[in-house]
């Protein structure tokens, strides 16, 4: 039997939380991520299925939304990411293919990311040194996928101007740590 | 440079990677009748325009949707942009 131990994106046995200046720069671990999208012509059976299983409609365009245990967020056309926590999600994929039957094609992505929470009286300064975004125009509820450093990440406002989460491709963990790290430096 | 997303509003340029003129929607039937010949005009022949000219952009950095940018090739200003899917739906195609 293989005894495998689970590693976080960086690369320990815990999620690292760092604290420069102002800012908390940690790494998020806890929960669990699908791929959800809409069946070409399933739009009706689409929305009732999902309404049903997360209790919301799906967000428009450039936006996120939460209910209960599940946070939704805009990914492209007729695309979204479902996150709800680990502890009780871990087979996520099953459970949302349930909800959503033939009308949607889902994908496990769990572990395919890695997000940093970012958070402190300074995260937009941060965020203007690393991000072609508005961020500090963007309101609580805006996400959007954009470039830091090259990297593609998603960028959701999880509160105006205090706490953003950044979802990036997990094989670039480290490099998006250290560009963090450098910012939040060059402004402590 | 700022692209006009339709469905995100204003994206800087460096979030998109550009393909060329946007009548590559406009695919040949490969089974028609002088299909060689129509081939070799899609592959091969392009207007200059000094003006106005409608070009694919994707959002690749973004939302990875296609877009068809109206661009000034004079000033490079932007004048409009739709989404490709739309633009393809009213030109006939399915997807």
């Amino acid at each position: 039997m293989h005894d495998l131990a689970p590693l976080t994106p960086l690369g320990a046995a815990s999620p690292r939380t760092d604290r420069i200046g102002a800012l908390v720069i940690r790494e998020v671990t806890e929960r669990a991520l699908a791929s959800v999208t809409c069946r070409r012509g399933q739009d009706a059976g689409f929305a009732h299925a999902a309404t049903r299983l997360f209790g919301i409609t799906p967000p428009a365009p450039g936006r996120w939304a939460e209910s209960g245990d599940w946070s939704l967020i805009w990914t492209g056309p007729d695309q979204w990411f479902a996150e709800a926590p680990f502890e009780s999600h871990e087979e996520i994929a099953r459970i949302v293919k349930d909800g959503f039957g033939p009308s949607a094609s889902i994908t496990e992505q769990t572990d395919g990311w890695v997000r940093f929470d970012i958070e402190g009286p300074t995260v937009i300064e941060l965020m203007e040194r690393l991000c072609p975004l508005p961020t500090r125009r963007m309101e609580t509820g805006a996400a959007t996928r954009s470039i830091i450093e090259h990297m593609g990440c998603l960028v959701i406002c999880r509160s105006a101007g205090v706490r953003f989460s950044l979802i990036a491709p997990r094989s670039f963990a480290g490099s998006l740590h250290h560009a963090l790290v450098a910012a939040a430096h060059s402004i402590a | 440079m700022l692209i006009p997303h339709p469905l995100l509003g204003p994206r800087d340029s460096q979030e998109f990677t550009y393909l060329g003129d946007a009548r590559l929607i406009d695919r040949p039937d490969g089974l028609a009748e002088g299909a060689l010949d129509l081939f070799h005009d899609y592959l091969y022949l392009r207007d200059n325009p000094a003006g106005l000219h409608q070009e694919l952009w994707f959002h690749e950095q973004g939302d990875r949707s296609w877009l068809v940018v109206t661009r000034d090739t004079r000033t490079h200003e932007i004048v409009g942009a739709e989404l490709a899917s739309d633009v393809a739906r009213a030109r006939g195609r399915s997807k």
